[in-house]
This record gives C-alpha cells, sequence and structure tokens, in this order.
C-alpha cells in the first residue's frame, strides 16, 4: 500500500498519508469545507459524523461527512460554496 | 433482505464491542453496527497514543471477530420500521435489520458552548480535533489552545504534543478545589492513578490554568487567535486551532425513538443493564458518563444478559458499582460553572446548521417554538449540536425525537417508511 495517496479538493492535488479521512486532506489543504446559510466559512467540528459541518461532494455526490469517509486515490472533492 | 439476529448491538465502541463479543460466546447470532468507518468507537479511534489502551482495544477487536459476529461499519441506524426491526444506510445500500435482543451501546458525543468566533474554521472539539489529527491531519508545529472542562481535555493535550503540537496553554473551567477533590477521589482508584500520572508527564510543561475558559475567537476567515478568562482577566492568545468541548453528553436519539425511559439525562437501566423496554439493553455513556472501564463491564454485563448468562453478568455486578462512582465524581467535578450562560453575545449563532443567533432564541419559550419559529435544531444535526446548548442555556427539553434521527437518502426512507425491504421497488416511489 502507498504510503500517501492524492486526492483533487476543488480541483487541486492534495497529498495525504495513506488511510487519512477526507476531513484531514480538507484541512492540509487548509480549505473550509462549506458555507453556512448566512455566508460564513466552516470547517470541521466533531470529528466523528455527528455536526455535518465538514459535508462536501465527493465524486458527484453531495452531502457526504468528509470526517468519516476515507481518501482514495483520485477523487474529487468539491466543497460548498 | 431482512438480516435476523439474536442480539444487534448498536455502537461500535468499547461498550458495544464488549456485549457483542460476550453475546456471540454464549453462542447467540450477533450484528454490530456503527456509523464510523471502523470498531473501536471514538476512544479507540484509528492509532493510539497509549500502548496499554491499544492493547485493550486489539483484545476486543479480537473477541468480536472470533466470536463470528457481524459487522456493520459505516451504517447509520436512522429509522425503526417496526418493533424488532431497524432501518439503516451505507452509502448507496439500505439494510433491514431485525433483532430478538438489541443493546444500545450509541457513545456519547463533546458538549459544545457557544462564544463569538466559536463558528470560525479550525475551531473544533477537543477530542474532535484528536480524532481528525488521527485521521491524517497534520499537527507538527502547529500552535493549539486546548480549552473547555473534563479529563478529556488533558488526554488530547498529551496526544497533540506527542505528535508535535505547541500547547500554549490549557484552559479548565473548573476551580482547582473541585480538581484538587476529584485527584483525591483517584487516589483510590490505582489503576487511574497510573493513567493520571502518565498523562501528568506527557502534559509537563503545558500552562494549566484552572477556573478559564474561552471568550472570543478572531480569525478573518480562519482562526487566528483566541482571548481567554482565566481568574477574571483575559489574555488573547495566537493560535491555529481551539480544541474545546465541555465534557460529554449521551447519544440519546436512538433510545428515545424506541421510547427507553430517560432519567436525569441518562438512559435508565435495571441491574442487567435492561432499558424500559423489555428485550432493549442499553450500556455505556447513554447510562451515565463513565469512560471505557465503565463501558467495558457494562457492555459485557449487558451481552451476558441477552445472552442468557445471568450469573455470569452478576458477577460483574461489584466491577460495575465502582464504575459508577467514578462517574458520579466526574459529574461533581466538571460541572458547568454558571458564567459560561453569559458567553454568547445577541449576534452568536447558537445553531450552527440554520445560522440561528443567541438573540432570537432569547425570545422562545421552549426547544419546540424555537423549532419552530427560529429553524433553530431543523438542520442536518439534527439537534446535536445545538440541543445540549439550549439545555444549558435555556433549560430546554427536546420533547420528541422522530425518524428519520440521520439524514438519509430519499429512497431508502421511502422503503423504510413503505415497511419494504427492496430498494428497487421503493425506487419505483421516487426520489433518489
Amino acid at each position: 500500500m502507498p504510503s500517501q495517496v492524492t486526492v483533487m479538493v476543488n480541483g487541486s492535488p492534495v497529498a495525504v498519508p495513506a488511510g487519512a479521512t477526507v476531513a484531514a486532506a480538507l484541512g492540509s489543504a487548509g480549505q473550509p469545507s462549506r458555507t453556512s446559510v448566512t455566508g460564513e466559512p466552516r470547517g470541521p467540528l466533531c470529528g466523528m459524523g455527528i455536526c455535518f459541518e465538514c459535508r462536501v461532494t465527493i465524486n458527484g455526490t453531495p452531502h457526504r461527512r468528509a470526517c468519516q469517509t476515507f481518501c482514495e486515490a483520485g477523487i474529487d472533492v468539491r466543497t460548498e460554496e | 433482505m431482512l438480516e435476523q439476529f439474536d442480539v444487534l448491538v448498536i455502537g461500535g465502541g468499547p461498550a458495544g464491542m464488549a456485549a457483542a463479543a460476550r453475546a456471540a460466546e454464549c453462542g447467540a447470532r450477533v450484528g454490530i453496527v456503527d456509523d464510523n468507518p471502523t470498531l473501536g468507537g471514538q476512544i479507540w479511534r484509528g492509532e493510539s497514543g497509549e500502548a496499554q489502551e491499544k492493547q485493550e482495544a486489539a483484545v476486543w477487536r479480537k473477541a468480536v471477530l472470533a466470536a463470528g459476529v457481524s459487522t456493520f461499519c459505516g451504517t447509520r441506524v436512522f429509522h425503526q420500521s417496526r418493533p424488532g426491526v431497524l432501518i439503516a444506510e451505507h452509502d448507496d445500500d439500505l439494510h433491514v435489520l431485525g433483532y430478538r435482543t438489541l443493546i444500545l451501546a450509541t457513545g456519547a458525543r463533546e458538549r459544545f458552548l457557544p462564544f463569538p468566533g466559536w463558528t470560525l474554521p479550525n475551531v473544533m472539539g477537543a477530542g474532535g480535533l484528536q480524532a481528525m489529527v488521527k485521521s491524517g491531519l497534520p499537527i507538527r508545529g502547529k500552535r493549539v489552545v486546548v480549552a473547555g472542562t473534563g479529563p478529556l481535555l488533558l488526554a488530547v493535550a498529551a496526544y497533540l504534543r506527542q505528535h508535535g503540537a505547541e500547547i500554549p496553554i490549557l484552559c479548565e473551567q473548573a476551580p482547582l478545589s473541585s480538581l484538587f477533590r476529584f485527584l483525591v477521589t483517584l487516589l483510590r482508584q490505582p489503576k487511574k492513578v497510573g493513567q493520571a500520572l502518565l498523562l501528568k508527564k506527557s502534559v509537563g510543561g503545558v500552562r494549566f490554568a484552572t477556573s478559564s475558559w474561552p471568550l472570543t475567537a478572531q480569525g478573518k476567515r480562519m482562526l487566528e487567535s483566541v482571548t481567554i478568562s482565566r481568574h477574571g482577566k483575559s489574555e488573547t492568545i495566537a493560535c491555529d486551532y481551539l480544541a474545546c468541548g465541555f465534557h460529554l453528553v449521551p447519544n440519546l436519539e436512538l433510545p428515545l425513538l424506541l421510547g427507553c425511559q430517560i432519567h436525569g439525562g441518562y438512559v435508565q437501566v435495571d441491574d442487567l443493564q435492561q432499558t424500559t423496554i423489555t428485550g432493549i439493553y442499553c450500556a455505556g455513556e447513554p447510562t451515565s458518563i463513565g469512560g471505557v472501564e465503565s463501558s467495558l463491564v457494562e457492555g459485557q454485563i449487558a451481552g451476558l444478559a441477552a445472552g442468557g448468562r445471568r450469573e455470569e453478568a452478576q458477577k460483574l455486578f461489584p466491577a460495575r458499582e465502582k464504575a459508577r462512582r467514578f462517574a458520579v465524581t466526574l459529574d461533581r467535578t466538571f460541572r458547568l460553572r454558571h458564567e459560561l450562560r453569559n458567553l454568547a453575545s445577541p449576534e452568536t449563532l447558537v445553531c450552527r446548521c440554520e445560522d440561528v443567533a443567541y438573540a432570537r432564541l432569547q425570545k422562545q419559550a421552549s426547544w419546540r417554538t424555537a423549532k419552530l419559529q427560529t429553524r433553530c435544531g431543523m438542520g442536518p444535526c439534527q439537534g446535536r449540536i445545538c440541543g445540549p446548548v439550549t439545555q444549558f442555556l435555556f433549560k430546554w427539553n427536546p420533547d420528541s425525537v422522530r425518524p428519520p434521527i440521520f439524514p438519509a437518502r430519499v429512497v431508502h426512507l421511502a422503503a423504510a417508511l413503505a415497511g419494504q425491504s427492496d430498494t428497487q421497488t421503493a425506487s419505483t416511489l421516487g426520489g433518489s
């Protein structure tokens, strides 16, 4: 198993350790995960799938919780604007 | 498509793993379901810092596997279609899980409290940040202020430090006098003293401030600094992350949905961990916040009772009694001080899903009217974050829990509501 995988976050490559979650990839890239209903940038809060702040679109499927999803090489992650 | 079990366990942390292993060892056909991608719960998530802890996790993981338990990870229970049948979702799959006996081991989550700036990216739970680092977030060289209350803060500070973070300060809201009494109680439990000494060694040199809490977090689009109150004086500290949690609250959504009686904020259970509903047991943090030892012993009792070995379960009662006393001590030591009710400003958001500010909620009479009038608690987290907040700030109690208890795909909802187990049929009902 390779020690690192590369995923695409909003079109840019981000390398993370194998076994990392998408939330960790967003954090490495310094990217918020979503924009709130009043326009605030948000990032992960609970880290355990409860708060839904880290929800992103992964390979076209919206509302995926980044903290509960492992990175796979080449997946396309889009933060909510 | 109905998968039938003698014993179904909801929650794959220490309590759930212990329950599943013991029930299966009694010869029952056992299934275990957890929302997280792997078993272990929050405390045994990913790699673990402490060698002893890691070993204990491995022992239970092996026990679950050896006993032939069917494991459903990354799977969320969102509905009970009829008594004895739970509906769960795993990505694109629907699971219809039947049981004769159910064991609820749904664990706990961190309690958050709102203060100006708490919605900025990089303000996270203390356990939340630890989970993120365990899941691959680089932390080496980052400055992390740790704040809030509870024994978790020390463990998190130690863990982050081991992984190269700089901890400029750890703020514990409890007064020194409470913590001192807590330490005296710990002296009666040699194992816990050992753990505490290990922790102290690993956080040695970190500034540990009692009677201290965060006032505001600042930053443009991300956290840049935190202002804390320390013995009544304010102090601003530049940092990359704020790891902030105010002890734990039990996950009661599923017990409530099933109709289990709640007493004093926890699921009411009898000697054998059975809830007020015959055939439904509960173990671990939902019955009292007592930590991993308490969860393991309660899980084993529930598993043995569900498997029909009551005498063996009874042998564990003394160990549980000891663990329960510790839970009471925890509750007393880390009780929230009243000053924390005044941290939010009128503009501070309380409900992060629907962006509902404190001032709008102040005018409401109850959780129900707040939901109806402001949409507080109506977003995807369904009040999991703001519910405990409003309970502390306004003494509101949620009056009911409605399915789906987790957001679910429309196609799965349709299947669940139709009482059908066939996804193909459900998709003809509409939605995706």
